[in-house]
């Protein structure tokens, strides 16, 4: 009697916390299950297959382990089969290898496929013309550079609606890695490395990205936005920034490269040409003494 | 003067001054602790008049069952310096939001994680482990020792002095702030030009060479010890799980031990193997590390696996079902685990080639697994089932282990990884498989075994109550952080902006680490009390929980020279078949050798210590003849030519005959 009663309070706990965790989730933001950019969107999708179809062995096994945990409990008075002795059936044994097997193998298939498919690198088709950025963590922010637009930002990545951008990713600081969970998944940007990065946002709007990896005493501040805004909004910005904002020059990338954290967003205009070159440079080479530092 | 003064101090400190001290409260206080702990255990020994008994029994045995217990203490022990690191994190996060900084500086937070991982994987997992390996392992395979018990003994107090040196970084100088794997650069000289990554590297160094010492005895142990009859595919499944443990160990650490030296040649004599400049290539560490670090997974859970093995067969009345496939999945699951490694790092910018089969080969460990979760499932049906804690946690584990496995397939896929990489869902998942599998293992092991090593059993109450605050206290602790990775929450934060919305999930993931806490608490209960309450528990028939194998043939406690007469083995589940048959027993007892004591092989991890924790400080002099005398015991012991005793054979037949007489009673 008393173990029906405890039985019922803790189904209605579980249903209480269920409901709850519905409720609280539906009202809040999930960057990586609200994709804004055409490859975070193909990634959510992706998962949502390879979690379908993985629950078709794994919900079973929890059914066949409640079952047979309460069926060959020995409390348990029903008439049941005792077999002490039976250890081996090959036919039963075959069917444990195969039902894995063939699961991964069609999750092998959708992998090989998915992974060429949606390689960072893999660049974008688009009506609109591909833009250039270049990414410097710096310790502890980030340097954007549109060397096409000769303008560049700290911690804020303007980035028009529906164009491709091309990211090409190094660090002049310890190994970080770029993330913006709504436009696409992460990729390291590492010193004296160049990694790429290829992204289309489909809908206007601020979005936060930020590092996923440790680089320090500021890594939790190496957050940033990456505004997304209509392509004129974002020639508007670029334009005025080329205009007003301060040059980048390389004795002032040689102070921003000095450690500072939680760093307020800023643009500059007219980037010495070669900084994203010349930071990796300096670290392909030995005993470099060259202007950046 | 004053220079030459300083000169002096820097010869014989090296590093070394005031400055090492910590510098705010909250590291006082964590200072404090770790030197209160010997302080109050030199205290009780002075006082109960112990140290002649600690030396003795414990510091020169060479028994590996009370090697097994001392890892197990330390384990524990090392579960709550982690523990504690939980609490300081959890607090952090949950109350570091927006303008408020909550209560640890980045680099102390960073500190901490770092020490947290570490700690958690290198002197609690692997310490369980190694301490249920010892206890049973022997016993299984009818063997009186392990193949070197002085190489044991070494292993053990390498373990155990790996362990004081990450905490003496407490008290001296830092520890990494990298987060547990210290990837270069950040781990170089220039962005942690403290000691702290020097610590972490020297500590794992010499735990880690414990451990291949460990694990080529243990394979020695079982290739050569077994008693007669038992051939390979009669070995219980806890033997085989070892084996595949043992032999990742000598094949994965010695990787590790390269790594590290590598990393420790870059910071203390300036050379450029994985610095960001002049040539060096972190992502050579990487590799490397995780090419040690991803069988280290499988090191950890296969024995966790044998556990289980033995664990569900007894409890269900029945034998293993499946056992040649649970053979075969072992083995498979030993060679796919060096062919994964790239997954820790799909982001790293390699080819769709390269992260696709890296993914595949690490989809295609879920199918032996699988096979030994079904394997298990069936050994359950059609037999006798009782819900006793060992299988508490076993169902506690498969539940735990699917959620968390399924989580992993889900990451082994590169562009799904690429949204879920290094964020909380990645660190819920590998909690799901170290803990849920590992260490419930462990606690299973510990809870079936005990009454074996020590005569009585443990309070099954408590031990309920500690399963189920475990269970709970887990899911509302990890099932958030799944979420929060969702969200993109990353690992390792000291802060994050309010606007963000995760809050209350990292509130809640406390609130469930605090129920944790209260498990650990209970189970730390149930040990005092059940060790109070011994009277009541005892194991006087040696076969508690009418066993299988050769161990529950024994007396409880097992005696130091483990069987009297050794058995002969002519089938799988030895034991059980031994008690459907009433054979008349005409062995003879004969002499037996028993490993004479020796402080030596604590003397030589001694030693290790002192140069690990000189060259940390940069004093050379200790360090060279810390080195030195390592040597010297080395050849010390090498030239000892009467290692061993005889207990002679009418000696044997006393003990037992009174072992028996006190089980008849």
């Amino acid at each position: 009697m008393l173990r029906t009663k405890r039985r019922w309070v803790v189904l209605l706990a579980l249903l209480l916390v269920l409901m709850a965790s519905v409720i609280y989730l539906s009202s809040v933001n999930i960057p990586v299950l609200e994709p804004k950019g055409i490859i975070a969107d193909k990634e959510f999708r992706l998962l949502v297959t390879v979690v379908l179809i993985m629950s078709v062995v794994a919900l079973p096994v929890f059914g066949l382990l409640a079952y047979i945990v309460w069926k060959y409990n020995e409390k348990n008075q029903i008439r049941k089969k005792y077999s002490p002795d039976w250890e081996s059936n090959k036919y039963i044994e075959g069917t444990w290898w195969a039902i894995p097997t063939i699961l991964i193998v069609i999750l092998s298939i959708i992998t090989w496929n998915a992974t060429y498919a949606l390689n960072p690198y893999n660049p974008i088709p688009s009506k609109n013309k591909t833009l250039v950025v270049q990414v410097v963590a710096l310790d502890w922010k980030w340097l954007f550079i549109y060397p096409s637009l000769r303008v560049a930002s700290i911690n804020k990545l303007m980035m028009p609606v529906n164009t491709p951008v091309h990211f090409y990713l190094t660090a002049d600081a310890p190994m970080n890695s770029f993330w913006i969970p709504q436009l696409s998944g992460q990729i390291y940007a590492m010193p004296g490395m160049q990694t790429q990065l290829y992204i289309l946002a489909n809908q206007s709007g601020e979005y936060n990205g930020w590092s996923a990896n440790i680089s320090g005493i500021g890594f939790a501040g190496m957050m940033f936005k990456a505004d997304v805004v209509s392509a004129s909004q974002f020639r508007a910005w670029a334009s005025t920034t080329l205009l007003r904002a301060p040059a980048l020059t390389i004795a002032r990338y040689n102070n921003l490269i000095k450690p500072s954290t939680y760093v307020a967003s800023a643009f500059y205009a007219n980037p010495a040409p070669n900084i994203f070159n010349l930071t990796i440079d300096k670290y392909m080479m030995p005993n470099y003494h060259g202007a950046v530092q | 003067m004053l220079h030459v003064l300083d000169l002096m101090a820097s010869f014989w400190l090296g590093q070394l001054n005031l400055k090492a001290l910590p510098p705010n409260p909250i590291q006082w206080f964590g200072a404090s602790l770790i030197i209160l702990v010997p302080i109050m255990a030199a205290v009780l020994l002075t006082v109960t008049k112990r140290w002649r008994w600690l030396y003795r029994e414990w510091i020169t045995t060479q028994d590996p069952k009370k090697i097994g217990v001392m890892y197990i203490l330390v384990a524990f022990g090392m579960l709550l310096r982690g523990g504690a690191d939980v609490a300081l994190i959890k607090t952090q996060q949950a109350l570091s939001v927006g303008a408020s900084n909550g209560i640890l500086s980045a680099s102390h937070f960073q500190q901490i994680v770092t020490a947290h991982g570490t700690i958690m994987i290198f002197f609690v997992a692997m310490g369980l482990m190694f301490g249920i390996i010892n206890l049973i392992l022997p016993l299984q395979i009818g063997s009186r020792d392990v193949a070197f018990p002085f190489l044991n003994a070494t292993s053990f107090w390498l373990f155990f002095f790996g362990m004081v040196l990450v905490n003496v970084s407490l008290v001296l100088g830092d520890f990494a702030a990298t987060g547990w794997l210290a990837y270069p650069p950040l781990s170089e000289l220039r962005y942690s030009p403290s000691v702290g990554v020097d610590y972490w590297i020297w500590s794992l160094q010499i735990a880690g060479v414990g451990s291949l010492l460990a694990a080529i005895n243990f394979i020695v142990t079982i290739l050569k010890m077994r008693v007669k009859g038992m051939n390979f595919m009669k070995m219980p499944m806890f033997v085989w799980s070892v084996l595949g443990s043992m032999l990742l160990v000598a094949f994965a650490f010695p990787i590790l031990t390269a790594t590290l030296t590598l990393l420790a040649l870059d910071r203390t004599l300036g050379m450029h193997f994985f610095t960001s400049g002049a040539g060096g290539n972190m992502m050579m560490y990487v590799n490397l590390i995780w090419a040690w670090g991803h069988p280290e997974v499988y090191i950890l859970i296969l024995p966790a696996f044998g556990v289980f093995s033995e664990v569900v067969a007894t409890f269900s009345k029945k034998r293993l079902f499946g056992y040649t496939s649970m053979v075969w999945a072992i083995g498979a699951i030993v060679l796919l685990s060096f062919i994964v490694w790239l997954h820790h790092f799909f982001t790293m910018g390699a080819g769709s080639d390269v992260n696709a089969f890296f993914g595949i080969m690490t989809m295609v460990i879920a199918i032996p697994t699988g096979v030994k979760l079904f394997n298990w499932l069936f050994t359950m049906y059609r037999g006798r089932i009782k819900l006793d804690s060992p299988m508490l946690w076993f169902i506690g584990f498969v539940v735990i282990f699917t959620i968390g496995g399924m989580a992993g397939v889900l990451m082994a896929v590169p562009p799904i990884d690429f949204q879920l990489h290094n964020s909380l869902f990645l660190v819920a998942h590998f909690h799901m498989m170290i803990v849920g599998g590992v260490v419930f293992a462990d606690f299973a092991a510990i809870t079936y075994w005990f009454p074996k090593i020590f005569g009585f059993k443990l309070n099954e109450t408590l031990g309920r109550w500690a399963f189920w605050l475990w269970l709970v206290g887990f899911l509302t602790s990890f099932i958030p952080l799944y979420i929060l990775g969702f969200m993109g929450a990353t690992r390792r934060l000291d802060h994050y902006s309010a606007s963000l919305g995760w809050q209350q999930l990292f509130i809640v993931s406390g609130i469930g680490a605090a129920l944790i806490g209260a498990g650990v608490g209970v189970q730390l209960l149930q040990f005092a009390y059940s060790i109070y309450k011994r009277k009541d528990n005892l194991d006087k028939t040696g076969d508690p929980w009418d066993g299988r194998s050769l161990e529950w043939s024994l007396p409880s406690p097992v005696p130091f020279y483990n069987f009297a007469r050794l058995p002969e083995v002519t089938s799988r589940d030895a034991f059980w078949e031994a008690k459907k048959i009433h054979f008349k027993d005409n062995r003879k007892y004969e002499d037996i050798e028993i490993p004479k004591n020796t402080p030596l092989a604590f003397l030589i991890a001694l030693m290790a210590f002192l140069f690990a924790f000189s060259v940390v400080w940069h004093i050379w002099w200790v360090a060279t003849m810390a080195l030195l005398a390592i040597i010297v015991g080395l050849i010390i012991r090498s030239m000892d030519e009467q290692t061993d005793y005889v207990l002679a054979a009418q000696e044997v037949e006393k003990l037992d005959k009174s072992h028996l007489k006190g089980a008849r009673a």
